[in-house]
């Protein structure tokens, strides 16, 4: 059987799955259909938020950007699940107490304000957007490999499945539905980093084996990785970073970014208590940390095995011939995501870092410049044929990488959908419009929603977990301030948080759109996007963290200009508080 | 000022200090140990590399679970003893 029936069996079979689990519970009761979120023990439901949670960003790409970055990319690692400790003590109880089912709602009410609402939704719609541009990206490169085609094609056809899949909608619902979908996901990305580990350190688990020792020389296997990246001219894998403050900012960025997504948000409304909104939070980060706590390892292990590849007798020894590279390079060639150009014609492939600093050693080599270049982006999927793992272990992954991609999409774009049907249209524009009508508008937001995020996935402003970081940004510089502040403080009011929310928003997205390009359009970058042109260092992926600064800063002073809130209002922070019996406190 | 609405303003005076003591562990596991303490901490080898590394990849992400867990916990204990759980 060849690969490619694999592939083709192996997501067939986990897409009849879903099917499946959705038509079972459907089928079951309609009473279950609507309370599913409801009636779900924490534990479930904190596997569903995993699902939910993990996109391509984390599936797909996170591990080849720490591969490529090393020790400096480990902000992914901890900015991505140390949001949950935010979520679950500033934001989580207190929105599932105040019981209403949007963010917008909540902004809407707490700060007694159309335009606070209108605000929110614009934020909440930018994010989303971004989000999905990281989204799209990602599941391109999963079809272009899975279906063997161009990489822009394999994205063309995600868009037209991804469509499909939204529109379906009713599954995403479904909280059993996210449950088999995180299960298929953590056993795709996992079997294949428990061969790789045994492979190289005899260990049975990844993430103890990335700090084993590599069997065939016998040192730590970092010790190793530093020593081969080293004589290519990479720095150390791990190697500390110059720019602390960069890191710092970038890992607090997607901290709070995560607090402030409306997708997971919305997951601890529907819990049954106050209670079991804290407990959720705990059991989502467990089960995220699953993956999380892999990851690290299959970046190290893959980086090392793609380098062997190339230079099987090692870094010091000649490389491979093009003509006998493996079956993998040939077949991410045909998605040009791999590209080879044979600069001193010698027939061989050099794979190492080009820079000044190398260009001395690379010359007495008889190396002419780099001539492999591997997007990041594909390391994941390509990662159990770079091992010569088996054909079933390779179509795994692809059905896990789709699962990951295709869910968190079509979540976004419902999010995206209902933020203009249904806070916008019917909660502000045009209150009378009818349901077929609101269901109209959903959809034709739905479809522009994918067109502008495909054509901005054909050049993204960066791989899908930075494109990812993007929306993470814009969700930490907006929204999480504005529901901060909405709980912990009843002093801001209306005028503050219109305010804060524009000038997080304004200035994070400026600071975007300067070196990335104005509105992602390609080519339009003001400024490019090096170290050199940041203000104080400070990357474009790290600014949300500065934005957010800007939100409370301007919130606080704008409020303390202006007047109280209202005492209802006072009333209703007051209660949001409490668990319970808050009510009958503010009655006395 | 009624003892009930008393009650209240200490459970809340209880959970930000609960939520303060949290988030110095937090931002000490991943802000300090991870990034700006890890020279510091270069001297503690694991693994063939040092402390600050493994906190960057594995350390900080145990850390959050245990964080998230105690605060569920703690705080659901503090709903019990001022009477304000569901």
């Amino acid at each position: 059987m060849s690969q490619f029936t694999i592939n083709l069996l192996f997501v067939g079979a986990s897409f009849a799955l879903y099917f499946g689990i959705a038509f079972w519970a459907r089928a079951g009761s309609t009473k279950e259909f609507y309370v599913a979120g409801g009636g779900v023990h924490p534990v479930l439901n904190g596997m569903a938020t995993a699902a939910d949670w993990m996109s391509a960003a984390s599936f797909i790409s996170m591990a080849g950007l720490i591969a490529a970055g090393g020790y400096a990319n480990s902000t992914f690692l901890m900015g991505w699940t140390g949001g949950y400790v935010l979520l679950a003590m500033l934001l989580a109880p207190y929105l599932r107490k105040f019981g209403k089912f949007t963010v917008p709602d909540f902004i809407g009410d707490r700060f007694y304000s159309r335009t606070a609402r209108l605000v929110a939704v614009a934020c909440l719609i930018i994010a989303s957007v971004t989000y999905v541009i990281g989204q799209m990206t990602g599941a391109g490169v999963a079809f272009s490999r899975f279906l063997e085609v161009n990489n822009d094609t394999g994205l063309m056809i995600a868009a037209v499945v991804v469509f499909f899949y939204a529109v379906l909608g009713g599954m995403k619902g479904i909280t059993y539905t996210q449950v088999a979908q995180y299960v298929v996901l953590i056993i795709a990305y996992t079997i294949p980093a428990v061969f790789i580990s045994l492979q190289l350190t005899d260990t049975f688990i990844p993430a103890i084996g990335l700090f084993s020792n590599h069997t065939e020389s016998g040192m730590p296997l970092l010790q190793k990785l530093d020593e081969v990246v080293r004589e290519l001219g990479f720095r150390d894998y791990t190697a500390d970073v110059d720019n602390k403050l960069n890191m710092v900012l970038f890992t607090l960025s997607l901290m709070i970014g995560t607090a402030g997504l409306p997708h997971v948000i919305i997951r601890f409304f529907t819990v049954p208590k106050v209670a079991d909104a804290r407990w959720s939070a705990g059991w989502a980060l467990v089960f995220i940390a699953l993956l999380y706590l892999t990851a690290p390892a299959v970046a190290s292990m893959a980086r090392l095995n793609l380098l062997s590849t190339i230079y099987p007798d090692g870094p010091t020894a000649q490389s491979i011939e093009y003509a006998e590279r493996p079956d993998w390079v040939k077949n991410w060639e045909t998605t040009g995501l791999i590209k080879f150009e044979d600069k001193n014609a010698n027939g061989r492939i050099e794979l190492y870092n080009d820079t000044p600093a190398f260009e001395a050693e690379a010359t007495a080599r008889g190396w002419n410049g780099n001539e492999l270049v591997v997007n990041r982006d594909i390391l994941v999927l390509a990662n159990p044929e770079i091992a010569n793992l088996p054909s079933w272990v390779i179509g795994l992954i692809a059905a896990g990488g789709l699962a990951a991609a295709l869910s968190t999409a079509a979540g976004l774009l419902l999010a995206i959908s209902s933020a203009i049907s249904h806070d916008l249209i019917k909660g502000t524009i045009n209150p009378n419009i009818t349901d077929k009508g609101e269901l109209f508008a959903a959809r034709i937001s739905m479809f522009i929603a994918i067109v502008v995020a495909t054509y901005l996935g054909m050049n993204p402003p960066g791989f899908a977990a930075q494109v990812v970081a993007l929306a993470f940004g814009i969700a930490a510089a907006s929204i999480f301030p504005a529901l901060m502040m909405g709980i912990f403080s009843k002093r801001v009011n209306s005028k503050g948080a219109v305010a804060g929310m524009l000038a997080g928003l304004v200035s994070t997205l400026v600071y975007i759109f300067l070196f990335l390009g104005w509105f992602f359009i390609p080519g339009t970058a003001s400024f490019a996007n090096t170290p050199d042109n940041w203000l104080f260092g400070i990357s474009p992926l790290s600014f949300g963290a500065i934005g957010a600064v800007i939100n409370f800063a301007v919130a606080f002073f704008v409020s303390s200009m202006t007047e109280e809130p209202p005492k209802e209002i006072q009333d209703l922070v007051e209660s949001v508080r409490y668990p319970q019996g808050a009510g009958k406190a503010i009655d006395h | 000022m009624s003892d009930h609405n008393l009650n209240a303003q200490q459970y809340w005076q209880a959970n930000l200090r609960l939520i303060l003591g949290c988030l110095v562990v937090w931002a000490l596991a991943s802000y300090g140990c991870a990034i700006l303490f890890r020279p510091l901490l270069s001297g503690i080898h694991i693994g063939g590399t040092d402390l600050g590394f493994w906190f960057a990849q594995q350390g900080s992400i145990l850390v959050f679970i245990i964080l998230t867990f105690f605060y569920a916990w703690r705080m659901n204990k503090l709903d019990e003893k001022f009477g304000l759980e569901e």
